[in-house]
């Protein structure tokens, strides 16, 4: 049993929970994902290591609640438990003496993307990170990104806070600016923005690391289920991954597969709301 | 009924059959297909053991059950005493009774079978081992020895890290086993279905080992939540029982299409995760109403017989070699075949083909005959020319076998490794470094339960002679 030490709702559905986990508090690396099962019965879903404490032994998560599973992650209150939480998986970020790096992230990727933004305000790399979101309330971890950022820019699709449109658009600009052009993007988000970003990096030939989400269970290569295509060579995203130099990943295979269970999973979320509207309970 | 019979008596008794589910019903529900002995059956079948005084079916067991004096005490209707023989030597009979290849093993050496049919040791195995554990206040437990202040760490909790624990804490040294996944077994829990070995028996045997003081600690990931050489800091010895979970792909194009499994991810679905089988499961399966299993050994049944009871109307073996060359437990084949899965032969996949969501639609096929035998000694397939067509499919499982996970391995540079990347051990399990011991697939690849078993029980004599000082 993990307990969960403090729940926070960042955004509308975006949770940060602090679960103690004093195994792997110590030893994950930016990069690295857990395995969560709530409780007896319950689905395996990956989750990113958004930031540890080795001391306390705790680790933070930030949870997108969009269906049945994350929504029962995000209803544990503070002193509730986790049954089972395994990692630290897949392989931590691969940092290396760029001079200029962009991060980018949209959406929950924003905060899949803190603790490499974190791991690279540690070495001499000068930052930009790039956020976007619906509008200003989906904005997260402004403050926490720009701090350890040279420069912080924020993107909303209504303009209700930084620039009106997409990350891509931020990004252009920094590339056709000599002074701040990359030598490397990081970019952390739905499928549809990685893949503009790669399309966009890779005419200038600028290293570009994606960070994929496909579907998972046991996170340590026994399955094969999240299997992608890079360089058109099969790798299993739990072991070889989760990051990938995003000119080489098959982006329209992932995203195909990625709808594998998209009815089991519109059941589900029916259910759970229906199964709200009952009890009268509801959370955010 | 009388166990004072003369050889003749004996000899005139006929092999028990099995009490099996209906196929019909069977291939639509999870329930255990065979549904075991009554006592008179039992002990009837006991009685046809002519108690031979070279005892050649021990020979054929793995592990050396004493099979002639269970069957002995059987006859006599000496329950206890069956059970305490029995559970001496094998520390899972209720597992073994079910699911060992007997008639390549145990039974294949049965002096009956010369010029009959062999005495169903499996099946008398798994009537005491069942009884056993109905009657448990019957058995006396043995005392536990004094602690013996020594610490073993145990890597996998599948046949051979369980069996290694059970006779590691019987020795009084403190066991703590480290698993990957959330709950216990391996592959005994997460590939076998229920339909062949219902889960209650590992609960039952976990159990069992809890009792005896062994601490079991689930979703620890050896080579990424602990290193081995932080076991080895920790522990005095280490017994690494990680197993071959890592899926060997077919390299086929459309492998990634949806509707494409290994044999790990359906089995795992459906056995840990309950999807398809308990409506209140959240994990998804896609059923398949015309399923096609990819390979011709005991996970191709497994699977396929999973994709009947999930409701495919067809549900197909595709193998490269004939039904003879099938490595498949005897049982499982006939079962499958009475619950409806065709047996495409000769068969080879091609590619399988998509439709234009992405879905899986046909699988495409050659037809193979057999030329030369090749260096296994098995005939080789070779393509019939000209033989390439298609069958409709919705769902391909590649059931090809599977190789060592390097999960652990990859971060222990000094652990001996072959070219398949299975751990190098010698016969008493030990390693290339001093105190780490390893054992089941994780040595011999893809293997059975009774030889990980074997290994698991070898390994631990090792390992308490190595804690006392030996080698
Ligand atoms: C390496 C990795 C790290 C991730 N990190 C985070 C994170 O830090 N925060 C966060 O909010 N989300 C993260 N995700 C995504 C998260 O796992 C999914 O949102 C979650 O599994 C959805 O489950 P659900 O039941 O709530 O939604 P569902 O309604 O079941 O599914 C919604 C969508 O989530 C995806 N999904 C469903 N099941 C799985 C599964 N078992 N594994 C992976 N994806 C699945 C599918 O795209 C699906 O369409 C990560 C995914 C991966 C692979
Ligand atoms: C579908 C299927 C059907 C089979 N049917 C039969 C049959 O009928 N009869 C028969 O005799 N044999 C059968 N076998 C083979 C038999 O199951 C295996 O040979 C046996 O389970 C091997 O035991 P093991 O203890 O070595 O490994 P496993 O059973 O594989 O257990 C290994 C355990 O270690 C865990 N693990 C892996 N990596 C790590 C790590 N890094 N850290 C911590 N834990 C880890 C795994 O999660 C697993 O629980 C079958 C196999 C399959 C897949
Ligand atoms: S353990 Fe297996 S091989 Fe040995 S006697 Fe029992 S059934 Fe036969
Ligand atoms: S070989 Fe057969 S008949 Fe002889 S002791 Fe063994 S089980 Fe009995
Ligand atoms: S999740 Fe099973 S292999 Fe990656």
């Amino acid at each position: 049993m993990y307990e969960v030490i403090s729940n926070d709702i960042l955004a509308p559905n975006l949770h940060k929970l602090v679960v103690r986990a004093p195994r792997i508090a110590p030893v994950r690396k930016p990069g690295q994902f857990v395995i969560v099962r709530v409780g007896k019965g319950d689905e395996r879903i990956p989750l990113t290591i958004g930031d540890a404490d080795p001391t306390a032994g705790t680790i933070t998560l930030f949870i997108q609640a969009i269906g049945a599973s994350t929504q029962k992650i995000v209803a544990i209150p503070a002193g509730g438990h986790i049954l089972d939480v395994a990692g630290p998986l897949g392989k931590p970020t691969h940092l290396d003496n760029w001079k200029r790096v962009a991060c980018i992230g949209g959406g929950v990727g924003t905060a899949v993307l803190f603790p490499l933004v974190k791991a690279l305000a540690a070495t001499e790399s000068k930052i930009t990170t790039i956020i976007g979101g619906r509008s200003s309330q989906y904005v997260i971890l402004a403050d926490e990104l720009a701090a350890l950022s040279e420069t912080l820019l924020i993107t909303t699709e209504d303009g209700s806070m930084g620039r009106k449109g997409f990350v891509t658009a931020e990004l252009s600009e920094l590339i056709a600016d000599p002074d701040r052009k990359p030598d490397a993007v990081f970019a952390i988000g739905p499928v549809p923005m990685m893949r503009a970003i790669a399309e966009l990096t890779r005419p200038h030939g600028i290293e570009t690391i994606v960070s994929l989400n496909p579907i998972m269970i046991d996170g340590t290569g026994m399955c094969g289920g999240c299997r992608v295509v890079v360089d058109g060579e099969s790798k299993f995203a739990c072991v070889d991954g989760p990051e990938f130099d995003g000119h080489r990943v098959d982006f329209a295979g992932l995203t195909d597969r990625l709808t594998t269970y998209r009815d089991h999973e519109a059941a589900l979320r029916h259910a759970a709301t229906e199964c709200k509207l009952v009890t009268g309970v509801s959370n955010v | 009924m009388s166990n004072n019979l003369t050889v003749k008596d004996r000899l005139a008794i006929d092999r028990v059959h099995m009490p099996e589910l209906d196929a019909e019903l069977r291939s639509r529900n999870f329930e255990e297909v065979n549904r075991g002995l009554t006592q008179e059956e039992a002990v009837r079948e006991a009685q046809r053991c002519i108690q031979c005084k070279n005892r050649p079916c021990v020979e054929g067991c793995p592990v050396g059950v004493s099979i002639p004096e269970f069957i002995d005490a059987l006859a006599a209707e000496s329950l206890p005493k069956a059970a305490r023989i029995l559970q001496g030597d094998n520390a899972l009979p209720a597992v073994c009774g079910r699911v060992c290849p007997q008639e390549s093993q145990c039974e294949s050496k049965c002096v009956r079978g010369v010029k009959g049919e062999a005495v169903a040791i499996g099946y008398l195995e798994r009537f005491v081992a069942d009884w056993a554990m109905k009657n448990a206040d019957k058995l006396r437990g043995d005392a536990l020895p004094a602690a013996t202040g020594k610490k073993v760490a145990v890597v996998g909790c599948g046949p051979a890290g369980l069996t290694a624990a059970g006779e590691l804490a019987r020795k009084g040294h403190k066991v703590t086993i480290f698993e990957a996944l959330h709950d216990t077994g391996g592959v005994l829990r997460y590939g076998i279905p229920e339909f062949r070995l219902p889960k209650e028996i590992i609960d039952v045997e976990v159990d069992r080992l809890l009792a005896l003081g062994v601490e079991i600690e689930c979703n620890v990931i050896i080579g990424k939540t602990l290193t081995l050489d932080q076991l080895r800091g920790e522990f005095d010895a280490v017994f690494v029982a990680n197993g071959a979970g890592l899926p060997v792909m077919l390299n086929l194009p459309g492998e990634n299409l949806k509707g494409v499994y290994s044999a790990n991810e359906f089995l795992t679905r459906v056995n840990l995760m309950e999807a398809g089988r308990n409506p209140a499961s959240p994990t998804p399966i896609i059923k398949g109403n015309s399923v096609a299993v990819i390979g011709g050994g005991n996970t191709a049944m497994d699977c396929v017989r999973t994709a009947r009871r999930l409701g495919a109307e067809r549900a197909m073996i595709i193998y490269r070699r004939s039904e003879a060359e099938m490595p498949a437990r005897i049982e499982e084949i006939r079962h499958a075949k009475e619950e409806g899965v065709e047996f495409v032969m000769l068969t080879a996949p091609l590619e399988i083909i998509g439709n234009n969501e992405g879905w899986t639609a046909a699988l495409s096929c050659e037809k193979m005959e057999l030329g030369q035998p090749d260096e296994s000694g098995r005939r080789k397939p070779v393509p019939v020319p000209g033989s390439r067509y298609e069958m409709p499919v919705d769902v391909v499982v590649n059931a090809v076998g599977t190789r060592s996970n390097p999960l652990l391995t990859a971060t222990a540079p000094d652990l001996a490794l072959n070219k398949w990347g299975n751990i190098v051990s010698d016969d008493q399990g030990a390693t290339s470094i001093p105190g780490v011991f390893a054992g089941g697939d994780i040595v011999r690849g893809g293997a059975t339960v009774i030889l990980a078993m074997g290994d698991g029980k070898q390994a631990a004599a090792a390992i308490h002679g190595y804690l006392n000082g030996g080698v």
